[in-house]
């Protein structure tokens, strides 16, 4: 066909050899070569394009005369991958004229930006045809599609010139087999009109709007991860504290108090961690899996790349670090969307300082119990700001030495409904990931904290005769200077594990509960120790499954311990910072 | 002849050189920066955002960075 690239194929096949030919009754020039195929040398020929075997046009007239009067051995039509259901009619209109044929899909590079998926082994059993996909431009698939052709000869029977002729009276078939083949085997998301997306543009990114409808709709997303992820998370637990009352404490009911502690309050503790991050990651990967397949992502990056190109990072960077507000765990697997390694271990160092939900509760908790109910808000959104402000930092300290090596030039794709099998498949693909590489490094994480909470044998669980309180005491002297003593290092011990942990373990530690239990922490503690540890729970690590993620996302354990040293450390700054100054000057 | 920085929002123009790195000019051509492209500044992003810029039927965000080093005439 004409503009599908069928004369780049043609000339990366034939090089420089290609020379007019002469066939009797033809009376243009038409470039042939002999080429090697396989075992053969073939003739190739490059016929004019020509978008209907049966139409009258000069062009189309010649390609019937040719392909009537030449013993062809193959027709290989080339078609754009992008433009399939306009296209593919001519190969149906080849094959029912009975010849030989072959179908090259070129561009299959812009197709496949499109979202266009094709099934190239049903498609060519619709057709009764081979089909290859390829890039002639950039070289891709040319192997495979040569292959293929090759196969194609030594295998496709000839067909007497006669048959040709005659055949090529019949055309009506062809419409109906063109739809056939598409709904079998092609999979186009439906795409909305130039005009449509223009007009939509103008709303979403208008100079004065687009910015805080993209926060409104990032909330959105956000709210709507949570409202349907924590039933998910809360059944999940509730399943597997059922499995564990039912089945697993009664197996364990006779096992030493260590062996049982190991096997259900460490190995088994992790699982149901591991599980608990399941519907998440799937809710967040769908809303995501929309946002990026709708085109809106793209927006997004416009919206807020100002910023973001200050600190070496991308606008959609930004969009992942808001996501971390929700979960870093599914924030830093969606920096998978980002070619370029560099940009994507940027992004993967600040998405661990975003204040996600989980660090969130404790917040609430201790703010509630040191804070005077007016200033508790402000207190929190301090927090919050802090966020940005480390990752801020993270990101100028750290952009030197992740480049990206991918100049910002996105496409803003006309806005298209995302096909439901389409991000079902991805998300439920990201989950699979997940589970895969992050499982065993989070029950091992977790195991570990166990062993430190509860070893020595005979010592009192997360107190500070445990090894957990031995290394609270080793860290003392690094720890004191910023108000946080013993027991706390073991909350934040505990915290590692995941932030929420951090409360359940102050129960554990002080041997209060509830309002017990802040009570008892506002006692102890003032507000000054209070900020200094929430400022240190904010930055210090991540909890153990971001850490999976970011190791997992970064093929790198280097990395993750890159990413984690720098954590503690940028949190000791801080917290080293406030704590000090708030005391000279009298607090 | 303009970077094509310069060119006023709505307005059309034609391009006519890239000066740039092996890797932008790479990026600019695969998504149909040609010299004779006819091309259009569609809109501008506050506070030195990107631009928006058409090209035929593709739709392309990139930085006035990048942008000062593509010239245009009208």
């Amino acid at each position: 066909m004409p503009n599908t690239g069928k004369s780049t194929f043609f000339n990366r096949v034939t090089g420089a050899s290609a020379r007019v030919g002469n066939w009797p009754g033809i009376t243009v020039d038409l470039f042939a070569s002999k080429v090697l195929l396989g075992a053969d040398m073939v003739e190739i020929v490059d016929l004019p394009g020509i978008y209907d075997l049966h139409g009258f046009s000069d062009d189309e007239r010649i390609v019937r005369h040719f392909l009537e009067d030449a013993a062809v051995d193959l027709v290989a039509v080339v078609i754009n991958a992008s433009q399939i259901d306009r296209q593919l009619g001519l190969a149906l209109q080849l094959r029912h004229v009975g010849l030989p044929t072959a179908l090259l899909l070129n561009m299959a590079d812009e197709a496949k930006q499109r979202g266009i998926r094709i099934d190239t082994g049903t498609l060519a059993l619709e057709l009764g045809a081979p089909v290859a996909l390829l890039s002639a431009k950039h070289g891709h698939g040319q192997r495979e599609a040569m292959a293929m052709l090759a196969h194609a000869l030594s295998s496709v029977p000839r067909v007497p010139i006669g048959a040709v002729r005659a055949q090529l009276a019949a055309d009506d078939r062809i419409d109906v087999d063109t739809a056939a083949a598409l709904k079998a085997a092609v999979d186009i998301p439906e795409r909305m009109s130039e005009q449509l997306t223009d007009r939509i543009d103008r709303v979403l990114l208008h100079p004065l709007l687009g910015l805080p409808l993209f926060f409104l709709l990032m909330l959105l997303v956000f709210e709507g991860v949570f409202a349907l992820g924590e039933p998910l998370q809360r059944a999940l637990q509730w399943v597997f504290e059922g499995v564990r009352t039912a089945a697993l404490n009664p197996l364990f009911a006779y096992a030493p108090a260590m062996v049982r502690g190991f096997l259900l309050d460490g190995v088994w503790s992790g699982v149901v961690t591991v599980a608990a991050f399941v519907p998440l990651i799937i809710l967040f990967f769908l809303f995501m899996a929309v946002v990026e397949d709708s085109g809106y992502l793209s927006r997004a990056a416009f919206l807020t790349d100002a910023l973001m190109a200050k600190l070496g990072l991308d606008g959609r960077s930004f969009v992942m670090m808001l996501m971390g507000f929700g979960c870093n765990v599914p924030a830093a697997m969606g920096t998978r969307i980002m070619r370029s390694r560099g940009l994507r271990l940027l992004t993967m160092m600040i998405i661990p300082v975003s204040l996600c939900s989980a660090r969130l509760q404790v917040f609430l908790f201790l703010t509630a119990a040191i804070f005077a109910p007016a200033q508790a808000p402000l207190v929190i959104f301090s927090l919050y700001v802090m966020s940005f402000v480390a990752a801020i930092v993270t990101a100028i300290v750290f952009k030197g030495r992740f480049r990206s090596d991918e100049p910002f030039v996105l496409e803003l794709p006309p806005y298209r409904w995302p096909t439901l099998r389409q991000i079902v498949l991805r998300a439920w693909h990201e989950v699979r990931h997940f589970l895969r590489r992050a499982t065993k490094f989070i029950v091992g994480g977790v195991v570990l904290i166990w062993l430190l909470t509860n070893l020595p044998a005979g010592a009192v669980p997360g107190s500070t005769d445990t090894l957990a309180g031995m290394l609270g005491r080793l860290f003392q002297p690094v720890l004191a200077p910023l108000g946080i003593d013993e027991r706390l290092t073991v909350a934040l011990i505990f915290g590692f594990v995941a932030k929420e942990v951090v409360i359940g373990a102050f129960a554990v530690i002080f041997g209060f509960e509830g309002q017990a239990l802040a009570s008892d922490l506002a006692a102890r503690m003032d507000w000054v120790q209070a900020y200094s540890f929430m400022l240190f729970t904010l930055i210090y690590t991540p909890c153990l499954s971001t850490v999976a993620a970011l190791r997992a996302e970064a093929r790198s354990s280097g990395f993750a311990l890159i990413s984690v040293t720098w954590s503690i450390l940028l949190a000791w700054a801080v917290s080293f910072a406030f704590y000090q100054l708030a005391r000279h000057f009298g607090y | 002849m303009i970077p094509l920085l310069q060119l006023a929002t709505g307005a059309d123009a034609t391009l006519s050189a890239i000066h740039a790195d092996a890797a932008l000019r790479l990026r600019l051509a695969a998504m149909g920066f040609r010299i004779g492209q006819r091309i259009r500044m569609v809109r501008k992003g506050v506070f030195a955002g990107p631009l928006h810029v058409r090209l035929g039927t593709t739709d392309v965000i990139l930085r006035r960075s990048q942008a000062r080093q593509i010239v245009v005439v009208r």
